[in-house]
């Protein structure tokens, strides 16, 4: 039952309930003019279908939007954003009664009239208790602390802090301005407050105060509210809290299959992409919407740049300023009063460099972390387009990339030598190009086909896979690089080329599954050719030969040594197989392994990078592989196992860099296992 | 500018695994691969950067069959505007004068005011670019490393001894010789190769060009290929053992005996 109010700002005056009336009209009306210059870019943006999977979708949204599924990954900071996020959520009803109650007294919102009000009043009031505590703690944290992933770089303009700082000054005034507008109508009223909550601090602060001094509070609360919220909300699609609106639709619409890499435009089949005049991203309006939406969505929160391994040893990416500096680009371009720029703009050569398109690994760390459903990969593969459709390639890849396209091996090796490693396999290995046929296609792929030294790995896996009883064969010399790396080089037609060729010869074979131990042709096959059969890595087959009891091991030859996993990132990341090789590994007995906490599973750290990557001279500090050496070592482990070809170059490499020869050892999964067999 | 690019057709020298065929005369070529030689795709490069910079056209020539056009085609996916062949059973077998001959009367069915050549072709003798100057009567400056254009001449680098470097002016109409390292040629992708798949690449026959049979290919080669071999191994290398003192003290007496100490 609703008592009567001594006092309210619809009724304080004629002038207070027009100014109540105006102030959301204006408001509204200049955050509907800056939502729509926002919105103009996505119109001029290309093509991007984001409907599919409805469910899967929604259930993102579930998780990751309201759930705040990634946040804890940092704890302190993920913790005070969840209450944060989860406070403005439990706030929104009450912010939107508070405009209305402006010229329309006591407004309440339908079904809020009963008990739910009653509850709710309670909990609001928690809610804004908590989250002015929680704003406290991010002030102080930010104006006091020197956390790294906030830092700017040089060169990238000034700090961010200021901006962050004024953003939470405006949030604690529009909880006090509620608080004060609800402690002073109940100081006057003598209603009850909920124990410990800001609106019961105000309301004893000011009991006992005339009433006449409490509507003067209460109206000057509130008008400080109305114009803080109204102010706020037309500040929000300026900056880095954009995301308060965009993160919702930014999960919505996020990518809801890893290991793929986008089409050169959707809607263009592979057949029509001649016709298609500029292929890539090469400046602002090339993106998609979905890129430009992700731009807006950036938080600045530094998680992605945090975890980037091309960032950490200091190559000339930070993710998190891809998104920063292609949002203030469209920002530029795309200003809220003034015309669009008409004069296209390169982004090579201007917000972005060469360099740092190509010091990206496509590791997928960045993705992982971020909390706003942001995506990297794509954009990178997009401008690597757009630099290859203009020659801007390196000398050091333009190499390997012609071998591939002479050759089908980045090396240039002749195509006759490629099962030349089933020699020295100590196993009979059918392959295609002699007329055999199998159950069971190995598809090799190039390192482990021609390098010295990966080659011992294909001979171990023919090996396992002899003892597994699996029925195989190899292509031979027609088959042909997959074209992974290729095609996140940019080089989309090679790549295609490659696939081609393969996939004829994949389906020749008649095979009905396909076994790799390259995690990069595992992604190929699986994610970016098409009717393909199953594909398995080798560590599934292991696995589930350790299950079945197929594969028996005798005890490890060395039970003094610890081992340690480390996850490849097309295996783990991008194809989410984390358990099978660990089930592998363990399946040894007297094996002593530990993991890299806070470095393994989706948060490893990439070595360094394959196929082509192992080509590109970059610019860096260190080596990304020595960091991941090291990061063993400070696990306590002197032996690393990773089922990769590349990370073993890589790893094996980093070793000697580091100093580390004769005190850490490397050796694949497969060949671990190999060691192991049971005579 | 208008300017002429001499490329040539061989085989990749990273791709392939070069051995000598069983006759002697020539490398085995079943199994190997081409493409447009190294030196004249950094001068296609140069060319393409001068155009963009000052105007003009470039167009890339070649002395071979159907399978040289390709290589002329992708210079063309690279930017060169033009492209010729020189196609005649009579050119099969010519020497460096041979190849000269029938470039000059390329030449001078033109109006180029630059005529580059690489420095040398992974399988040749670097002597084109000269003779062709020579038979032209125009200026030649070769291994160039940098090119700035003048009213009526160039300044052109090369570097010489000790990484110095060496200016030089030079008047035009004039041949130069590309040395690797003078740019960074672009990328040419599958792409950029279909993209001018369908071009017409005009064929230029002896008597189109004037030219008498008798003065080129194998008929008018002066200088004929007469062996092709691998030379012998030797013994190996001479492994010195012991202490460093005693290795330095080897190595000191060999350098004396051999005449590397003066």
């Amino acid at each position: 039952m609703a008592v009567a109010e001594p006092f309210s700002p619809a009724t304080a005056s004629m002038f207070a309930r027009t100014l109540f009336l105006l102030i959301p009209l204006a408001g509204l009306g200049c955050f509907a003019w800056i939502i729509w210059r926002r919105i103009i870019p996505l119109l001029r943006a290309a093509a991007d279908p984001r409907w599919e999977h409805f469910g899967v979708r929604l259930k993102l949204v579930l998780k990751i939007w309201l759930g705040q599924w990634r946040h804890p990954r940092y704890l302190l900071a993920g913790v005070l954003h969840i209450i944060l996020f989860l406070g403005f959520l439990v706030l929104g009803a009450r912010s939107t009664q508070l405009v209305v109650l402006g010229f329309r007294a006591g407004f309440t919102l339908p079904g809020f009239g009963g008990v739910l009000g009653e509850v709710y009043n309670v909990v609001k009031d928690y809610a804004a208790t908590a989250v002015l505590a929680a704003v406290a703690v991010l002030w102080v944290r930010r104006a006091f602390f020197k956390i790294q992933r906030y830092a700017v770089p040089e060169g990238l303009g000034k700090d961010h802090t200021p901006e962050a700082l004024f953003i939470l000054s405006l949030i604690a005034t529009l909880l006090l301005s509620e608080s004060l507008f609800e402690g002073s109508l109940l100081a006057a009223t003598g209603g009850w407050a909920a124990p410990g909550t800001l609106a019961w601090g105000f309301s004893h602060l000011l009991a006992g105060a005339a009433i006449p001094s409490l509507a003067k509070v209460n109206l000057i609360s509130y008008a400080v509210h109305d114009l803080t919220f109204f102010f706020f909300l037309c500040l929000l699609p300026l900056g880095k809290h954009f995301h308060v609106i965009t993160s919702l639709f930014n999960v919505f619409f996020m990518r809801v299959r890893t290991g793929n890499v986008k089409p050169v435009r959707h809607g263009v089949s592979d057949a029509q992409l001649d016709e298609v005049k500029s292929f890539g991203v090469k400046k602002f309006e090339d993106f998609t919407w979905k890129h430009i939406l992700d731009f807006y969505s950036c938080a600045d929160c530094g998680r992605c740049s945090d975890r980037c391994p091309a960032n950490i040893v200091k190559r000339p990416l930070s993710p998190r300023f891809i998104s920063i500096k292609a949002r203030d680009h469209g920002f530029k371009r795309y200003p809220i009063l003034g015309a669009p720029a008409t004069e296209p703009e390169p982004l090579i050569g201007g917000i972005f460099s060469e360099d740092e398109i190509w010091s990206c690994t496509t590791c997928g760390a960045c993705e992982e972390e971020c909390p706003i459903g942001i995506e990297y990969i794509d954009k990178m593969v997009d401008l690597r387009r757009g630099m290859v459709d203009e020659g801007k390639v390196p000398q050091s890849l333009q190499k390997p990339m012609a071998s591939l396209e002479k050759r089908g091996n980045p090396w240039g090796k002749l195509e006759k030598k490629r099962a030349d490693w089933t020699k020295g396999a100590g196993v009979e290995v059918k392959s295609v190009e002699q007329g055999d046929t199998a159950e069971t296609l190995y598809f090799v792929d190039s390192i482990s086909s021609y390098d010295d030294r990966m080659q011992k790995i294909a001979q171990a896996t023919a090996r396992v896979l002899d003892r597994a009883g699996v029925d195989f064969a190899v292509i031979g010399k027609d088959e042909k690089d997959s074209g992974h790396d290729v095609r996140r080089f940019g080089e989309e037609m090679l790549f295609q080329s490659l696939r081609d060729q393969n996939t004829e010869s994949i389906q020749a074979s008649e095979a009905r599954r396909i076994i790799v131990n390259d995690p990069h042709a595992l992604n190929a096959l699986k994610n970016d050719y098409a009717n393909m059969p199953p594909v398995q890595h080798m560590s599934e087959l292991i696995a589930e030969g350790v299950r079945s009891g197929k594969l028996k091991f005798r005890g490890v030859d060395d039970p003094a040594k610890t081992y340690t996993y480390h996850d490849p990132c097309y295996l783990g990341r991008h194809n989410g197989v984390y358990d099978d090789p660990r089930e592998a590994i363990d399946g040894i007995p007297g094996l002593k392994r530990v993991e890299m906490t806070g470095n393994c599973r989706d948060r490893s750290f990439c070595c360094g990078g394959g196929g082509l990557m192992l080509f590109y001279e970059p610019e860096e500090e260190q080596r990304m592989g020595v960091v991941r050496v090291e990061q063993a070592r400070k696990a306590g482990a002197d032996v690393i196992v990773t089922a990769c070809p590349y990370c073993m170059v890589n790893i094996e490499d980093a070793i000697k860099v580091a100093g580390l020869e004769g005190k850490m050892e490397v050796i694949d999964l497969v060949e671990l296992v190999d060691g192991h067999l049971q005579p | 500018m208008e300017i002429l690019v001499c490329v040539k057709r061989v085989p990749d020298s990273a791709e392939n695994e070069i051995s000598v065929g069983s006759d002697g005369t020539d490398i085995q070529r079943d199994d190997l691969t081409y493409g447009v030689n190294e030196w004249d795709n950094y001068a296609v490069e140069e060319a393409i950067q001068i155009t963009e910079r000052l105007g003009g056209n470039v167009t890339v020539v070649s002395v071979g069959d159907g399978d040289t056009e390709e290589v002329v085609r992708r210079e063309m996916a690279m930017g060169a505007g033009q492209g010729l062949l020189l196609t005649d059973p009579a050119f099969e077998g010519s020497d460096g004068l041979g190849l000269a001959r029938i470039l000059q009367a390329a030449v001078k069915k033109g109006a180029y005011d630059l005529v580059l050549t690489g420095a040398q072709a992974d399988d040749g003798a670097a002597q084109v670019g000269g003779m062709l100057a020579a038979l032209l009567d125009w200026p030649y400056a070769s291994l160039v490393n940098k090119i700035e254009v003048q009213e009526g001449s160039l300044v052109i680098g090369r570097e010489i001894e000790g990484g110095a470097q060496e200016f030089s002016d030079i008047e035009t109409p004039c041949v130069l010789s590309i040395q690797t390292g003078i740019n960074e040629p672009r990328y040419v992708g599958l792409r950029g190769i279909r993209k001018v798949a369908s071009v017409e690449i005009p064929v230029l026959t002896a008597s189109a060009l004037g030219l008498d049979p008798a003065t080129v290919g194998a008929q008018g080669a002066k200088v004929r290929r007469i062996d092709y071999f691998v030379p012998p191994a030797g013994a190996g290398a001479d492994m010195l053992k012991g202490s460093t003192a005693d290795l330095a003290q080897q190595l000191f007496e060999l350098l004396k005996a051999k005449g590397g100490l003066k």
